[in-house]
């Protein structure tokens, strides 16, 4: 059986093992039984795992080694050395085994190896950017997959019939489509290896990136439909065909989604009941979630659509429905698998490239289509971005657009589609592998490596250069930080009404369907009170003599205050905050005279200890990073300081709030959550609410900032670090209260 | 849009703030759905609380400062023109507003010093024109993380106050604030895309 796994796994039975009989069996005729042995060599029963965790090992093991050199990985990206390293490695098996070993099977690839990335981007992607770019996305995914393929199909079908493709390519027009439709899907996986790296402000990275999800449902169709043409020949298709083949197309997405959709519901459902079985939620959530792909799959709709689909609706309730443990599993082990996978396959590219029987190289095939797919990508790109900022709120300028064309890049999804064509019927296939891995290999390899230098060299272009004073780089920050605020009060993404009301809908069914019952409650009620009742706690706190900022005799944690900080030596704090973006490191290298140093010291100081304004230029989905402490850190501290101003003044007002029950309840530092149950003398008989301190807040702070869901803002509560912020244990005499007189 | 009508007729006053703002008609619109979202209990006007309720302020360094910049003169309830008016200052400066505008007119509210002056007030809390040495102390403290300690403040706002200051007067004037900022885009720094 484990014999029969392993072309699954993409390997071939490998040369001398399988093929062979163990010498060592026991029993067979005409031979004496031999003695006992002490140590025998199993090797062809371990082979198949053995192989895939060896495979495994020498992926993670080249990724320890590229990040050894932070130059290197600073300018290339991590994709282009795998795929040199598959290329390497590629090489060396070639000559030891005389034959090329291990190729990317389309089996394992589309079974094994998409799934996790896709489920992770799915997963993590920012629902709210996604939906607010959901028009330009579409447009793109699907007019500008169709436009790329046929333009492209039909531009080498007219380089061929004007000679310049040898004419041992037979393919007709049919068969160039079928090619056109699977070069032009932009990648997923691809993209993801090299924005991350980039950073360029997110509309644009979730425009690039959602349309590379959402393209799978047209390329799908596109290159089935293609297919079949084939197979059936030209001279075959019929009228109906053609209107089959685009309602295929709304079959294929709208299904997709609407397999994910039902899968996410029924994650959603299942995590509300499995308060007790905590240990099995990562576990649903992977499994669903691969189940949504291969019923998918199976019904021959668009999986990735479906993973996309269920990731993102899910969310919302699986997060609040699971316990902080289990998000954080599930969250790192997304993360793993899916780093795992892609750089399984950037090398398994390189190294089935090695393999020169599957291909034959034609050069004006190549160069043509290496040609147009550049042409009529940046083509397409820029007369559907003209049509598009009609409409939309923010226009996109040219940079971009120029960012969105060049970073349209090929990938794995491409070359494994193009090994599924079936020789017989495509004559021209080995053609069509060659010209695809050397696109995949283009667009990886030298546009991923000159991209970041495009952008930034886009960027710099239209900035001032000068050296900042002091004055400038305060205000700037000044400025950021108002700008923010006002796009906040602006409600930077408008008013839309389809979302108020499927808010609304979610609130009245949906939520109460899906989210665990305490979660749900809570957060209806909560909001109104929450604020009144923190400001209330405090105020009784602080009244009943305890201050706020000393630590002696209290468990709350004190605010961290500048004074506590031991080291102030200047070398210390050059060494701590190394931000490689200073623009002062310059001015530092070249002081000369104390008045100079001084300066040179003020700038670094403020560079490094100003809070960055919030990110517009950030990539989240990214794989290699998890969270982002600095940002957390940062909002953690303002957010206290900002609640302890607001509590000062609040007090000032003299509010003359009696509440001689709710006993203010400080928490001990590094108590568990799950103990915070067993404190509830003050709730009047009423059964604990099962829910921990932090679902509270993360709930509160999902409710209170449209603009947060995705971010782990539930993080600003942990265990040693609440500062001002009492528990809003949602008591039920406060409940019953309602709202308090008075602000 | 839906069920909710969507007239500009709904918003009071609507061609005085037009006048007074500059806005276009479709972000007017834009705004006074906002202000009704903002405004949840339906009170017709904003109050502090309303504003802090958005949680991205909170961790703003500046939010608190700016939500009292939507309050002038200690008014505690914000209704829609007072909101309107402040938004107003960071409309993208269009030249072709400046080209055909009338000198005698007062400036619009998004020119250049104006929005200078919104950040100046955001410095200035006591309203006396100059942002003294102590101000500065206290901007800086919003903004500067932690690990900063307080001697080191103190000399970073005495260096700032130093370098804009031209007069000798120890704070900084509305002019040389403007000064020390010539060079800067502000008129792209302080701008909204989104509210032509």
């Amino acid at each position: 059986m484990l014999r029969a796994a392993l072309p699954l796994l993409g390997l071939p039975l490998a040369g001398a093992g399988a093929t062979e009989e163990p010498t060592q069996e026991p029993g067979s005729p005409g031979e004496p039984p031999p003695g006992l042995a002490l140590f025998r060599w199993q090797w062809h029963e371990v082979e198949a795992p053995y192989l895939v965790a060896l495979w495994i090992l020498v992926a993670s093991l080249a990724k320890i080694v590229f990040h050894l050199s932070r130059k290197v990985t600073s300018l290339v990206p991590e994709s282009c050395l795998l795929i040199l390293l598959g290329l390497v490695l590629g090489g060396i098996v070639l000559a030891v085994a005389k034959k090329a070993e291990y190729q990317l099977e389309p089996g394992t690839f589309f079974l094994f190896l998409l799934p996790p990335i896709v489920l992770d981007s799915g997963y993590f992607m920012p629902s709210r950017l996604f939906f607010d770019n959901l028009g330009a996305i579409l447009t793109y995914a699907v007019v500008g997959t169709l436009w790329n393929a046929f333009t492209t199909g039909a531009a080498l079908w007219g380089l061929q019939q004007a000679g310049l493709v040898a004419p041992r390519v037979q393919a007709g027009l049919l068969d160039f489509l079928l090619f056109g439709s699977l070069i032009s899907a932009v990648d997923p996986v691809a993209v993801l290896a090299v924005f991350e790296e980039v950073h360029v402000n997110e509309t644009l990275f979730i425009i690039v990136f959602g349309e590379s999800l959402l393209n799978d449902a047209v390329t799908v169709v596109l290159y089935k439909v293609c297919n079949s043409f084939v197979e059936m020949g030209s001279a075959n298709v019929q009228a109906t065909d053609y209107l089959k083949g685009v309602a295929s197309l709304f079959v294929v997405s709208l299904g997709g989604a609407a397999v994910g959709l039902v899968f996410a519901f029924l994650l959603a459902l299942t995590t509300r009941f499995t308060k007790r079985v905590r240990i099995i939620e990562p576990l649903l959530v992977f499994l669903l979630a691969y189940a949504a792909y291969l019923t998918a799959e199976m019904a021959s709709l668009s999986a990735i659509l479906a993973v996309t689909m269920c990731g993102l609706g899910c969310k919302k309730y699986v997060e609040a429905n699971i316990s902080h443990k289990s998000r954080t599993a599930v969250k790192y082990t997304m993360k793993t698998l899916a780093s795992c996978a892609e750089t399984i396959i950037f090398m398994l590219l390189g190294i089935s490239a090695v393999d020169s029987s599957k291909w034959a190289w034609d050069s004006g095939l190549v160069l043509g289509t290496l040609f147009f797919i550049l042409f009529f990508r940046a083509l397409g790109v820029v007369l559907q971005t003209w049509v598009l900022n009609q409409f939309r709120l923010v226009p996109l300028d040219k940079i971009d657009q120029v960012v969105m064309s060049y970073g349209g890049l090929r990938g794995a999804v491409a070359f494994a589609l193009v090994i599924l064509l079936d020789r017989t019927k495509i004559p021209a296939k080995d053609y069509f592998v060659a010209t695809t891995i050397v696109v995949v290999f283009f667009t990886v390899i030298v546009q991923g490596l000159t991209i970041k230098p495009l952008v930034k060299w886009l960027k710099v272009k239209r900035s001032e250069h000068h050296k900042p004073t002091l004055n400038q780089e305060l205000h700037e920050h000044t400025f950021d930080h108002i700008l923010a605020a006002v796009e906040d009060v602006v409600g930077h993404h408008g008013y839309h009404y389809w979302r108020d009301r499927w808010e609304q809908f979610d609130k009245k069914y949906l939520s109460q369907l899906l989210m665990r019952r305490s979660a749900y409650r809570i957060r209806d009620q909560i909001w109104d009170v929450y604020y009144r009742l923190n400001i209330r706690d405090a105020i009784s706190f602080v009244d009943q003599g305890g201050h706020v900022l000393s630590s002696t005799g209290l468990t709350l944690p004190s605010m961290p205050s500048r004074n506590s900080v031991a080291e102030t030596s200047v070398t210390n704090l050059l060494r701590e905050s190394g931000s490689g973006a200073c623009l002062d490191l310059q001015v530092i290298d070249t002081v000369r005279s104390g008045r100079d140093r001084e300066d040179a010291v003020m700038h670094h100081l403020l560079c490094g200890g100003l809070y960055k304004p919030r990110y517009r230029y950030k990539a989240s989905c990214s794989r290699h990073f998890i969270s982002e402490d600095a940002q957390e850190r940062q909002d953690k501290e303002v957010f206290q300081q900002n609640m302890k101003r607001r509590l000062e003044s609040f007090k000032s007002t003299k509010h003359n709030i009696c509440f001689t029950k709710s006993k203010p309840r400080p928490r001990k530092a590094g108590r568990k959550k799950k103990d915070g149950m067993a404190n509830t003398e003050a709730t009047n008989g009423k059964p604990p609410r099962d829910l921990g301190f932090q679902d509270t807040a993360a709930v509160i702070l999902t409710v209170e900032s449209e603009e947060e869901e995705d971010s782990d803002s539930s993080e600003t509560e942990k265990e040693d670090d609440e500062g001002i912020i009492f528990v809003a244990r949602a008591t039920s005499e406060v409940l019953q209260e309602g709202k308090v007189s008075g602000e | 849009m839906g069920s909710r009508s969507s007239h500009a007729a709904r918003i009071p006053d609507v061609d005085s703030i037009r006048r007074e703002t500059g806005f276009s008609q479709a972000s007017l619109l834009r705004l006074y759905h906002r202000f009704r979202a903002l405004d949840w209990n339906e009170k017709g006007y904003l109050s502090r609380v309303d504003l802090q309720q958005i949680g991205a302020l909170a961790v703003n360094p500046l939010g608190d400062r700016i939500i009292d910049s939507f309050f002038p003169d200690g008014s505690l309830h914000l209704d829609f023109p007072g909101f309107v008016r402040v938004l107003a200052r960071f409309r993208p400066v269009d030249d072709e507003d400046n080209r055909n505008r009338d000198p005698k007119e007062p400036e619009p509210l998004n020119s250049r010093m104006n929005k200078l002056r919104f950040a100046f007030q955001l410095y200035d809390l006591d309203r006396d024109g100059k942002i003294s040495r102590q101000e500065m102390l206290q901007v800086l403290r919003l903004m500067v993380g932690v690990q900063v300690t307080e001697e080191q403040l103190e000399s970073i706002a005495d260096r700032t106050v130093q370098e804009a200051d031209e007069d000798g007067d120890g704070a900084v004037s509305f002019l040389e604030f403007a000064k020390s900022l010539e060079k800067m885009n502000i008129e792209q720094k302080m701008s909204i895309r989104i509210l032509k």
